[in-house]
Order: C-alpha cells, then structure tokens, then sequence
C-alpha cells in the first residue's frame, strides 16, 4: 500500500450534476457548498441560504429524490446524482397540489423560506407522513419560518394531503 | 380555527380573502430577492472582519497577508473610513462618535473593524481570517444597572457616563394619585433582548461614480427613509447623491432590516475605495452578532389604585438598553408608545421616566412591536399584580378601568388620540370564547389533583402609523424649541393608467411579506372597477426615481392607515379625472355618470356609456381631445398625511401615532412543574384594527406576530455572558419557534372603524407580538399562584420556570416530590414487577 | 461563512479510504452525511487539509442482522431507523427515539455511524449505543476490530478511534422477546439536542423480577452512561414505586452534568431524575409494546 500525497489529491474537481433535468458540469473547488453551486452555477436561483449551518432548512431540496440540506453538503458529493429543486417540480401534481394550498392557506409570506418549506413539505406527502396536524407540525420542525406563525402551513399541507390522496400512491411509496 | 366576523356589503374587494398576488412567483422560486439578481455586473464579494471582545482597545491592524492573497482586492479600516465618512447624525446631541466600522475602539462582540474585498466570498473569508488585529481589552460592561452605576467602565468617555439619553414627564399629578391611593401596587420587570432575525439576512450591492462623486446601493432596507439624511451625512453627499434601490422581494424584516443602513454606508466607502461594485451578503452568525435587535429592558412600575382596584395613577420608569452605540433612531423605542403609555386604561395621572443606556451589546433598532411589548409586559403584569394584592379577578380589574366606548375618541394624558374601539366588549368577547369562567372551575378542580393550569390576560393598545415627531421628546421642549419641528406621516402612491387601459400602482411602502402588492391591487380594483389580479403593483424602492418622502418605508404598521389611504385617494382622484373626461366625451353632465365594471355610464341613458379602456387611449394617443385645460395625463401620485400627526407641545404630549388599534388575548397554560415546562393549552385573540382589508393576510400578520411574541415569552433571548461574549450566536443556541412548538390561535375580528383614515383602517401585525408575552407570563404566574410564583421577567423557559419554583418554595420545590398523574403517562407500578 | 480550502478524496473500498487516513491523520476527516461535520467546517471551527468522503464506498450501505446482532453500515441514513422492518422488530427502542434525533432532512443524510461517532454527549444514539451495549465496528490500517460503546467515548466529541482509523460499522444488541423499553426526552424544542435523554431497558424475569435493568443518561455528563448504581437498585428491590423513585434519584446523584448556556448543572441534574422516573414508569406501561 502506497500513501496518498496531499497534491495528489484534487483541489478542484470537474463534476457533472444533474440540475432539474439539465446536466450541469463545472470544475469546482471541492469546498463549495451544493446550495452556492445551485444558484451560482447552475443558475437556480429559487432557493436560498438561510443559516449555512444546517438549523433553518430554507435551503432544503431534493438530491436522488431525498431532502436534505444544500448547505451541509458539497457540489462534489453532488457529482453524478440528480438534484431538484421548486423550479423543477412545476407540474409534479403533489407539488402543484402543495403551491394551491399554500396561497389559499396564506401558507407564505416573504416567501425567502418558502422554496426549501415546499421541498420537505413534499417529502412529508410523498411519505405519506402527513397524517394530522401532529405529524405536519414535527414533520416540518426541520424548517424555520419567521412570517407566518406555521398556521397556514400547517393548514395548507394537511389540506394538500387530504387532496392529494389521489395522487399520491399509497401508504407513502414513491412512484417512478 | 378561525372565527371571522360577518362581512360589510357595499365592497366587492375590500375587506375579501383575496389570495395574494405575490405568491405568484414566490411558490415557483422566482421571487427577486436581491441575491436573486445582478442589477449591476461584475460585483466584488465582501467579507468582515469582526470584533472577537466586547470591550478593547485598537492596537494594531495588519492587513499584508490578507491583501497579498489572490484574488482579494484589499482591506478597508478605520483609517480609510475616517478619511472619507464622518460619524453618523445622532437622534440627540449627545457626544459620542459612531462610524460603521470601528476606529480606535471597539465597544460589542462582532463590531465591524476591517473588510476585505475580493472574487468571491469563500476568499473574502480566506483573507479575513489571515487580516490580523491587536487588541488591549478593555473592562465590558453588559448590564443595564451595572452600566448606570456611578464607578461603571465607560463605552464613550467624552459622555462622561453610559446614559445616552433621560428624560421625566410628569403627566397630571402622579404624588397626589399617590397620596390618595388605597394601596400603591409594585413591580420590577426585566424583558429580554430578542430579535425577529429574519430567514433573509442583511444584503448589500454598493456602488460609487467618481466622476459624479455618487453612490448607488442596492441592499434590502425598508426605511424609515429618515435614515436616508443619516447615511447621506455619514457619506459627505447631498441625498441626491445617495442613491438607494431595493429588490421586489425583501426576506422579511420586522423591523430588523431597517438596521442595514450602517452596512449600506460601510459597503458604499468600500466601493469607493477599490472603486468596484462589492456586493455583502451578511451570513447568520453576523446576523446574530451585529445586526439589531430590540432593547433589552428593565422597567420599574407603579400603580396607585383605590379600594376597588381603580388605577388613579402609574408610575413607570423604562430603562433601555441600546447596546454599544445610541444607534439612530434610537432611543425611539423608549418613545414610541409614548401617546398610549397607559394602555387601554382611563389613567388621569401618569409619571415616566425614560433612561437609553448604552452597554457592550450589539446596537438595537426596530424589532416588531418597538417598545410595545416591553411597555405591555409591565403593566399586564401589574395591572395582575393589583387583583393579586387586592384579591381581586384580574378580568375585573381590567373592567373597572378600561376605556368605555363612549368615550371615544379619548385622548390620553400623555397626548394619544385613540381614535375609535370598544375596549370592553373586546375583553368581554375574548372571556367568553376561552371559557374563562371555566377554566376557573376547571384550574381549582385540576390543583386538587396536582396539575397547574393558569389563565392569562393581555391587552394592547396597538399603535400605528407613527408621528414623525414622536422621537423629538427624547429633548426637553426648551432644546427643541431651536429646531424645524417635526411632525407628520406622510406616505405617497400613485396609480397610473397606460394606453392600453392598465392600470399600475407604485408604492414606497416597502413590504417584506406583509401583501402590499394585494392589498393595494384590492383598493384600486375596487375603486375603478377591475380585477385584483390585474393590477400591476410595483414595490421596488429607487430614490431617484420614485416620489418619495423622508417618512416612507416600512414601519409602525403604517400601511394600512397611511399607503392604503394614498392609494384609495388617488386611484380616487383618477377616476375623477376619467369621469371627466368620459363626461366631455358623452357630452353628458358629470354628475350623471355612474362607474360600473370599468365603464363610465349615463344615469339618464344608459346607451350612452364609455369605457375607462377607452378614456385612457384617447388621452396617450389623442390628447387634443381633451377638452381645454386637462392635461392629458393618467397618474395621480397622493402624498398623505394627517393632521393628528403635530409635533409635541410644550407640555411633551405627542400624538405619536394616527390610529390606535386593540388586542385582547387571553392563553391557557399548564405548567409542569417538575420540568418547568409550559404547554399552551389555548389562545385567543381578539383584535381590532377598524375596518380589515383583507382577513387573510391580517390573519398571517397576527400569526406571524404572535409566534414572535411567543418566541420572547418562551424561548428567545440574545444572551450575553459578563464578559460581552454572545452566547446564543448561532441558530442551535437561538432557539425560534418552530412548528412544534407553535400553538394554534382563535383569531376573531371586531370592526370599529377609524373615523380618520379614509378607508377606516388602522394597522395590525405587531399587537400580539406586544400582548402574547404579558398573557404568558399572567398565566404562568396564575398557573403557579399556589406556590407563591411571581413572574418579572421573561423567557419563561423550563429552566427559568423551574428556577422561579425552586426559589419560591424556599430551594425545595414541589420538583422533589412526584406530582400526581405525572405527565399524564406514568402510571403508579404497584407492588410487584 | 464558507468552509476553509480542503483537498478531497472519495475512495470506492474502505481500504482506500484508510489508506488516506493513515496518510493524513489528524489532518483528514470523514465525511459520510455530514450533518455534524458540515456546520464546524462553515464555521470554520474545524479546517482539515483532507476531507474523505466514503460515500462511494458502496458496501457500507447496509443493515444485517447477524449472531444476536443488529448492525448498521457506515452509510446507513438515520431515516432508515423509523420504518426498517428489521430495526422495528429487532431493536425498537431504535425506530421509537429516532424521531427524535434532529429533522427528516437530516435524518435523510446523517447516519448511525456518523453521529455514534461524533460522540455528542447529548446525541440520542451514542446514549442508546451505550445503553444497549452495542459496539463499534473499526478499520484501521492493521484491520479490523470491534470497540465496546462503553470504551468507545473518552469525553464530550472524542472517541477512542484512532486518526487512521474508519468506523465502518455499529453494531446493537437485538432486544429480546418480552423487554420493556422507553425514550424520554427533554429539549427545548423538537429536534434540538436533549438537554438531558434517558433510554431504559427492562426485561422482566419469569418470578415476577426483573432480570435485568438497564438505565442510559445522555446530556448528563461528558459521555452517556449507564446508571448502574440506579439499575442495582431496581433489580434489588420489589417495591416498584419505591425503587423507582430510589433509581431516579442515583442516576442522578451519578449524573455530572456541563453547565452552559443551555441548562445549569443543578437544572440538567434534576432533569436526569424526572425523567430516568418517567421512563421507567413509561417502559412499565408499554406492555403493548412487546416485542
């Protein structure tokens, strides 16, 4: 076994991510932060940063179909998978079904948190993890909102849920 | 659930649920936050180098590492900023020198002492870290009595002491109150430090033209443009150099962001330094460090009441901490409830005395509620403090001294103008849908069996709309006397119709949430006759293009009473003007025209009719159709202001609101007190802010304030070590409601209108955030009445409540014993595994 | 606040992966979901020259259930504790405090290992690793070997593992037929680290005692740890109540809790008794929960 030399290994790295159905291939620095790569290079510009230490979930989104924090992971970890974010979703029912409720529930104010909220919110349908108001509420403990109190929240993905049983298959597998 | 009151007939738009305009491209990720966009290319990436003390001397700064790095610009310092800033413009005259960047000393932990400029922010940061400063600590003082005391460390030595600013009002005759009272009913009440800390932190893009020497700075400041002179002085340019941009979409603020401006001036002189745009995009740990906040206080209060616990007089003395510096505008927290500082309650006499003390904390600003609920906390905890001393049920007290609706409008002692409301049956409405003779039953039969359940109260007046002039008491009358008065609460809007017949409406209201695009679209449409959804509403800030005034901007819940006005009126004064025009084009008498769906029809022949599609073409593209002397022009811009808004009189009586609105909220607590954990079993809250424009974004706003009402009460609180260290500098330690832990709320609507803004509205979003901490807190001292549990200050966390058992019951609280039905999952085991 | 410069490498087999560890030392760090690691490089509270990121090394990816043992891969996602069949029936103490340890999102990407690792006082699993007596599974550059939970934490973030060495596995006790067990919690709010946590673990004998008594303590000193005078107490004694109320006050009595800004000593110290009480009772009512 040989030792691995610290300039033998890459402070930059050439990696291709799939963006919302783009292929997206940059040479980046290894330490740049998947939530900077979305908006900086990629161009996606919908979700944002809140706290960069991984507490306020604004920045959450979809990578290989799971929501996790943009902020905690790096670009190059990103390297080969497929990532979406709110832009991506347009047309998706459950997440159409989710934007519906949210404006008929008053669900968003400054709307700065809003993207990473529908991401998880998602999950949590996808899961079928909104069960009641119980469950919506813990489920999405995950995300900080400062404008709304979590009321219309709360309201809209139950409402989306109730809705939603049509298209989302049951006891919470993900289709496709 | 949400109760809501019968709708008024008449309106096809106002006062409806209209679902928001905005959400639009917010629920698609395309909001324009300033992040968000590139209004100017090639931008430079800022990163700031923080103070690590809270109190030290400047030694040395060495920049040669940092500034050799590649790919950074350079460093600004003190030096640079000396050179080419002067201090910022004080609120009052008082001695002390605040740049926006430290220049021999810094006075809090994360106070800005270098910036580097270069390619991106990971560098900037890379260069910030190797920027390498020398410091001689000095003695920090964090306390606000410690501060006050005569041997304490001073922050600025030319002061001569910590107190930026004192002063006394004496409103009626507060000893004789005193003299004649039954008992005089005490308390000493401290509120935290706390802050809304918005999801979007502080932005900035600043720019400077040599040539013109002149700035131009994007960033997500929502006002008071009374800073814009502030930043303009700081900078050495007349306000027409100084030009200020904001994005559609600001992150939320609640007041925080308005505290951006230092940062504006400091990216500004960056600019110019290195002569590149250079964009900052503050990050949490900053935010939390070195944005803003709300004062922390301790308030002395005292009433003097009879027999019956009737109020003959209140004496309160606030003490406010405003961190490092006097901040501008601060000390206004200190005064901008002065026209309500008595509440809801018919006091004739009233004493108040006001210190701003400076410490080595972060500087404070606008924080949702603005001295509201300090001033709330105090007398809702001692109004309960008066039934307690005399026996009495708390909502009896509160009857006996509410205002009555016939006494409206009241002006208060200290020169308000409440305008309209019905006080008791607020409080009547808000007893009956908790239950609260009930719960009374229910919370005796619940301590029999060792479970503590309390219920509380908490009204507010809540003030909106605020008097420019309410700062200047800060002065003595005599001081004042040499100055411009100030006074009013001027807003412009103006609404503009294009060739093709639609319509745009441009604000300087500067929403960060609230659905000004919506409610704006809902008044217009309602006054010529289109859709909401039609409506195109502009919010973008740029002072060298937008009609705008000194008091524009986000604050004090002004829009409703103020924006909402200037809207309704011009879009009013449009429609005159079609009406006109649509008259000479029919050849009929104005008079006979009735407006319907966006035509202009006559009474007498109802053939006869034009429609405002076609009025509008006529005059952009045959303005010699006018008839002589109309000018062919479809904007109306209106800058409102009312009247009420007068600058103090000599006697410092300061209307310094235009409307005042009610909020009446009770919550139902059980505490445990083994873990000293509270659950809030119910909430209701009934407000009332005239006419509603819109129930479901007055509900968000109300959700919205009360969970940071709720944080105060709870969780939140910037806390400090004696050393000025920050310890809750991160979003683990500084703990926001999440939606776990936020509870429901009754939400239910009285209307009385205000019969001085044109739309009878008045504002509403910061009532809760200054009534849910004292209701808290009264059903936290209620829940604990047995065990002889005062509650004076606030986050009622567990440990806190705990504490307070633990103190009462002498250091051995009910916490060593099992309560009975423990948890409500424990069950006794027996004898016998 | 971004992380400071770090070269990267992402090893396909474990070996490589320690290969690089044993380059680097003190100098590399692992990352698998890096929902601890992430937030200290940001903050730039750590700045290692080497990241080593073993995502790719695909056969950490797993869960078996082997020889009375349950044993989760150092890629396994902490989701996967709420509704994998074999951690609900063979160890579901585990599912039952997962929805405790912080949020769905980073559930999705923090796994077992990680957290076990980081050696969070207050953390849930570490607490539940001791509790139950699991191990971790190491490898270092001389192969394999296998760490006790109880020789595992040396004090608050700092394990026995050594710099060259990769946590490849964690390996828990099933539970057997017929144990009570609870979770009990307090935070301040949902998803924050515990102020204190307590995890019990009975299994009733067949006259009527108990055969063994298990008490975990998180958040009350600097590593979890078993309340063994208090579990000598249950089992001593047949009045339930009593020894109950005997238990909660020698775990915390035992207790050496930190003292900062989230809960004083004395606070976290009485926490440790209310709930080590509430746990046991709770256990002793979840006879439903049977496995």
């Amino acid at each position: 076994m040989t030792g691995v030399e610290l300039q033998s290994l890459p402070d930059r790295m050439e990696i291709a991510v799939r963006v919302n159905g783009r292929t997206v291939r940059r040479v980046v620095e290894p330490r740049l932060l998947l939530g900077d790569f979305l908006r900086q290079e990629a161009g996606v510009s919908g979700t944002h940063f809140g706290c960069e230490h991984g507490v306020c979930g604004a920045c959450t989104v979809l990578v290989d179909g799971v929501a996790v924090r943009s902020c905690l992971m790096f670009a190059v970890q990103a390297d080969g998978c497929d990532v979406r974010t709110v832009e991506g979703l347009e047309g998706d029912p459950v997440m159409q079904a989710l934007q519906e409720r949210f404006r008929e529930y008053h669900a968003l104010q400054c709307g700065y948190c809003t993207p990473g909220m529908l991401i998880s919110a998602y999950e949590l349908l996808l899961r079928g993890e909104a069960r009641d108001e119980r469950s919506v509420r813990e489920g999405l403990s995950g995300n900080l909102c400062r404008c709304t109190g979590y009321s219309g929240i709360v309201k809209a993905v139950l409402a989306a849920a109730r809705s939603g049983q049509a298209v989302a298959p049951p006891n919470g597998e993900r289709g496709g | 659930m949400t109760v809501e009151t019968p709708v008024r007939p008449a309106y096809r738009w106002i006062g409806q649920k209209v679902p928001r305009l905005e959400d639009r491209r917010l629920l698609h990720g395309k909001g324009r936050f300033l992040e968000d966009l590139e209004p100017v290319p090639r931008a430079w990436h800022a990163a700031i180098v923080r103070s690590p003390h809270a109190h030290a001397r400047i030694r040395s700064i060495d920049v040669t590492r940092a500034a050799g790095m590649p790919g950074v610009l350079g460093v600004l310092t003190g030096e640079d900023v000396v050179r080419m800033a002067d201090p910022f413009p004080l609120t009052v005259k008082i001695p002390i020198r605040y740049y926006p960047l430290a220049v021999d000393r810094v006075r809090f932990v994360g106070e800005p002492v270098a910036v580097v400029v270069a390619e991106n922010r990971y560098v900037a940061e890379d260069a910030a870290h190797a920027v390498s400063v020398e410091y001689e600590p000095l003695t920090p003082v964090v306390d606000i009595e410690a501060a006050m005391a005569a041997d304490a460390p001073l922050l600025h030595g030319e002061l001569g002491s910590n107190i930026a600013n004192s002063r006394r009002f004496d409103y009626g005759d507060y000893d004789a109150a005193r003299r004649r009272a039954h008992r005089v009913v005490r308390g000493r009440f401290r509120f935290p430090k706390v802050s809304s800390t918005p999801i979007e932190t502080y932005q900035v893009l600043a720019a400077y033209d040599s040539q013109q020497d002149e700035y131009t700075v994007w960033s997500n400041f929502h006002g008071p443009f009374t800073l814009h002179p502030v930043m303009a002085k700081a900078l050495r340019v007349p306000l027409n150099r100084l030009r200020l941009l904001t994005p559609p979409d600001i992150g939320g603020s609640y007041g925080i962001k308005a505290g951006v401006y230092t940062y504006i001036v400091l990216m500004a002189l960056a600019a110019r330094k290195f002569g590149v745009p250079v964009r900052w995009s503050e990050d949490r740990l900053e935010h939390l460090m070195a944005s803003s906040s709300g004062t922390d206080s301790l308030i002395e209060a005292e009433a003097a009441v009879d027999a019956d616990g009737r109020i003959l007089g209140l004496y309160l003395r606030r003490m406010d901490n405003v961190g490092a510096y006097l901040r501008p505008p601060e000390p206004a927290c200190l005064f901008r409830t002065h026209g309500n500082t008595t509440g809801p309650y018919d006091i004739a006499n009233l004493r108040l005395e006001t210190v701003a003390v400076m410490t080595n904390k972060a500087p404070t600003g606008l924080n949702r509620g603005y001295g509201g609920p300090q001033l709330c906390f105090a007398l809702e905890r001692l109004v309960d403090r008066v039934a307690r001393e005399l026996g009495l049920d708390p909502a009896d007290v509160r009857r006996r001294n509410l205002i009555q609706p016939h006494e409206m409008p009241y002006r208060t002692v200290s020169g308000g103008l409440y305008d309209s409301g019905d006080y008791p049956a607020a409080l009547e409405r808000t007893l009956e849908l908790v239950g609260y003779e009930q719960w009374r039953w229910r919370q005796r039969d619940l301590r029999d069996r060792g479970k503590y359940v309390g219920i509380g109260l908490g009204l507010a007046i809540e003030p909106s709309g605020s008097n420019m002039g309410y700062v200047t008491v800060a002065e003595p009358a005599g001081q004042r006397a040499g100055r411009l008065p100030k006074s009013g609460c001027t807003e412009p809007a103006t609404v503009a119709i294009d060739p093709g017949g639609g319509i745009t409406v441009r604000l300087t209201s500067l929403p960060q949430g609230q659905g000004h695009e919506t409610a704006a679209a809902q008044i217009v449409a309602e006054e010529l006759g289109c859709d909401p959804a039609d409506v195109t509403v502009v919010t973008q800030m740029d002072t060298f293009t937008r009609p705008w005034t000194v008091s524009s901007g986000s604050y004090s819940s002004r829009f409703a009473p103020l924006t909402a006005s200037a809207v309704l009126l011009a879009a009013r004064g449009l429609k005159e003007r079609l009406r006109r025009l649509a008259a000479h084009f029919l050849d009929v008498p104005a008079e006979r025209l009735i407006f319907e769906d966006g035509v202009f029809v006559d009474k007498a022949d109802p053939g006869r009719r034009i429609s405002l599609r076609r009025v509008a073409g006529a005059v952009h593209w045959n303005p010699t159709s006018l008839p002589p002397g109309e000018e062919p022009r479809l904007e109306e811009t209106v800058f409102f202001s009312m009247d009420e808004a007068a600058p103090p009189d000599e006697a410092d009586r300061v209307d310094s609101s235009v409307t005042y609105g009610f909020v009446s909220e009770a919550v139902v607590v059980e505490v445990d007190v083994e873990t000293g954990a509270v659950r809030i079993l119910d909430y209701v809250s009934v407000h009332d802010a005239g006419r509603v424009l819109n129930p479901l974004l007055a509900n968000g706003q109300i959700y919205g304030g009360a969970l940071h009402g709720l944080g105060a009460a709870l969780l939140e609180e910037l806390r400090y070590g004696p050393d000025g260290q920050l310890l809750t500098g991160t979003f683990v330690d500084y703990p926001c409601p999440t939606a776990a832990e936020a509870p429901d709320i009754r939400i239910e609507h009285l209307e009385s209108p205000s019969p001085l803004t044109p739309l009878g509205a008045k504002g509403l979003g910061e009532g809760s955030t200054m009534a849910v901490p004292a209701a808290i807190a009264n059903a936290v001292a209620d829940a604990l009445a047995p065990l002889g549990v005062e509650v004076d200050c606030l986050p009622l966390t567990p440990h806190r409540v705990w504490d307070l058992i633990h103190a009462a019951a002498g250091g051995d609280g009910p916490a060593g014993r099992p309560a009975a039905g423990d948890g409500g999952n424990e069950r006794r085991g027996g004898d016998a595994w | 606040m971004k992380p400071a410069p770090f070269r990267f490498s992402r090893p396909e087999a474990a070996e490589e992966a320690v290969d690089v560890l044993r380059q680097h030392g003190w100098e590399a760090k692992v990352v698998a979901g890096g929902q601890s690691l992430v937030p200290l490089l940001n903050m730039r509270l750590t700045t290692p020259s080497v990241l080593v990121d073993i995502n790719r090394v695909r056969d950490l990816d797993r869960i078996t259930t082997t020889g009375g043992w349950l044993e989760f891969g150092a890629l396994v996602r902490q989701r996967r504790l709420e509704d994998d069949p074999r951690v609900v029936a063979g160890c579901p103490l585990l599912a039952e405090a997962a929805r405790w340890i912080g949020h769905p999102a980073t559930r999705n990407r923090g796994t077992v290992v990680g957290s076990i690792v980081h050696a969070d006082p207050a953390a849930e699993l570490p607490l539940l690793l001791v509790t139950l007596g699991g191990e971790l599974v190491a490898r270092g550059p001389g192969g394999m070997r296998t760490i006790p939970a109880e020789e595992l934490y040396l004090t608050m973030l700092t394990t026995s593992l050594a710099p060259d060495e990769l946590a490849v596995a964690v390996r828990f006790p099933l539970m057997a037929p017929g144990t009570l067990y609870a979770f009990e919690e307090f935070a301040h709010r949902h998803g924050d680290f515990a102020l204190v946590a307590v995890a019990v673990v009975l299994r009733p004998g067949a006259d009527g005692r108990l055969a063994e008594a298990r008490i975990g303590i998180g958040g009350a000193a600097e590593v979890p740890y078993r309340a063994r005078e208090a579990e000598g107490a249950l089992l001593a004694s047949d009045a339930v109540d009593k020894a109950i109320d005997e238990a909660a006050r020698l775990a915390a009595e035992q207790a050496q809790p930190p003292d900062d800004v989230h809960a004083s000593r004395e606070y976290r110290r009485h926490l440790v008794r209310v709930l080590t009480r509430r746990a046991l009772y709770k256990a002793l009512a979840g006879v439903s929960q049977d496995v």
